[in-house]
């Protein structure tokens, strides 16, 4: 597998930025999972991609979605998921899975880039973004969501109650992470 | 305007993308039918109150979808997904000329 260069490695500054007086607001950090897969089941078939994801990553899509840390999956458009491992075999293994009758596999491992935003104020600095309700109620933990700002297509997971994974194609991921971490001024950020 | 997408749930028009009026009906594509073809491109039923209109979630989930909404008041009173969507025009109007 080739080296990956992560294209924030230029504008990370770890450390404490912002407002962090009176404590800090968010942690934003890079995730950079090994593995990044797109699945999409043909008309009929979304049952069995489901049933192939579990079969190789033991994660079960009941309710839109599910992380675990090491691993994490959800849907993001009718009969189409993400699906994540820190581990780079994922793609290889999800295309033995799913037969070309049943559906397709994408490896975007290198074509997108995570962006982890926790922390008590990370609903209140993405839904400066982001028109969709971060509520806990309306966008429950493990949950996918698909949006866009102006541009920059975001598919976000809510990985934990105050904690967000944002997915964004890795051209923009630059882009986006200056427009964060400047939003995040405001409540005090530190970068990981 | 709040267009409540059928897998996403409510969001912003600025999500979404119009896809034309969703009462045309495209003539086969070997059709030499001139009034066929001619009611497909230019007649437009332009009603003040609900229209049917076709829009995608481009900024979304990216479905396709059929949507009813009121001219006049920018109500939207149905959407559903486009897959397996047939046009169908108001029968008073079907290929009436201006
Ligand atoms: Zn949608």
């Amino acid at each position: 597998m080739a080296e990956r260069l992560s294209p924030l490695e230029p504008v990370l500054r770890p450390g404490s930025h912002g407002q962090f007086e009176d404590g800090v607001g968010v942690v934003l950090s890079e995730v950079a999972p090994g593995s990044i897969v797109q699945l999409a089941a043909w008309p009929g078939q979304e049952k069995a991609v489901i049933a192939a994801i579990k079969k190789v990553t033991g994660l079960a899509l009941p309710d839109g979605g599910v992380a675990n840390g090491q691993k994490a999956a959800f849907g993001f458009a009718p009969a189409k998921f993400m699906v994540m491992d820190e581990a780079e075999s994922l793609s290889e293994a999800l295309t033995k899975a799913v037969s070309p009758e049943t559906g397709t596999v994408t490896d975007l491992s290198h074509g997108r880039t995570a962006i982890r935003i926790s922390g008590p104020k990370a609903g209140w600095v993405l839904a400066k973004f982001f028109a969709i309700d971060f509520s806990l109620v309306a966008f429950p933990i493990g949950a996918g969501r698909s949006t866009v700002h102006h541009d920059i297509f975001a598919q976000i997971q809510r990985s934990a109650v105050d904690q967000f994974d944002v997915y964004v194609f890795r051209s923009f991921a630059r882009s986006f992470w200056h427009a964060l971490c400047r939003a995040s001024e405001e409540v005090g950020y530190e970068v990981r | 305007m709040l267009i409540t997408c059928p897998y996403c749930g409510p969001r912003d028009v600025s999500e979404f993308t119009y896809q034309g009026d969703g009462n045309r009906e495209r003539p086969a594509p070997a059709s030499q039918n001139l009034d066929a073809w001619n009611e497909y491109v230019y007649d437009r039923l332009n009603p003040a109150g609900d229209h049917n209109e076709v829009w995608q979630h481009s900024g979304g989930c990216r479905s396709h979808l059929k949507v009813v909404r009121n001219t006049l008041t920018h109500e939207i009173s149905s959407v559903v997904f486009a897959r397996g969507h047939v046009p169908h025009r108001s029968p008073t109007k079907r290929g009436s000329k201006a």
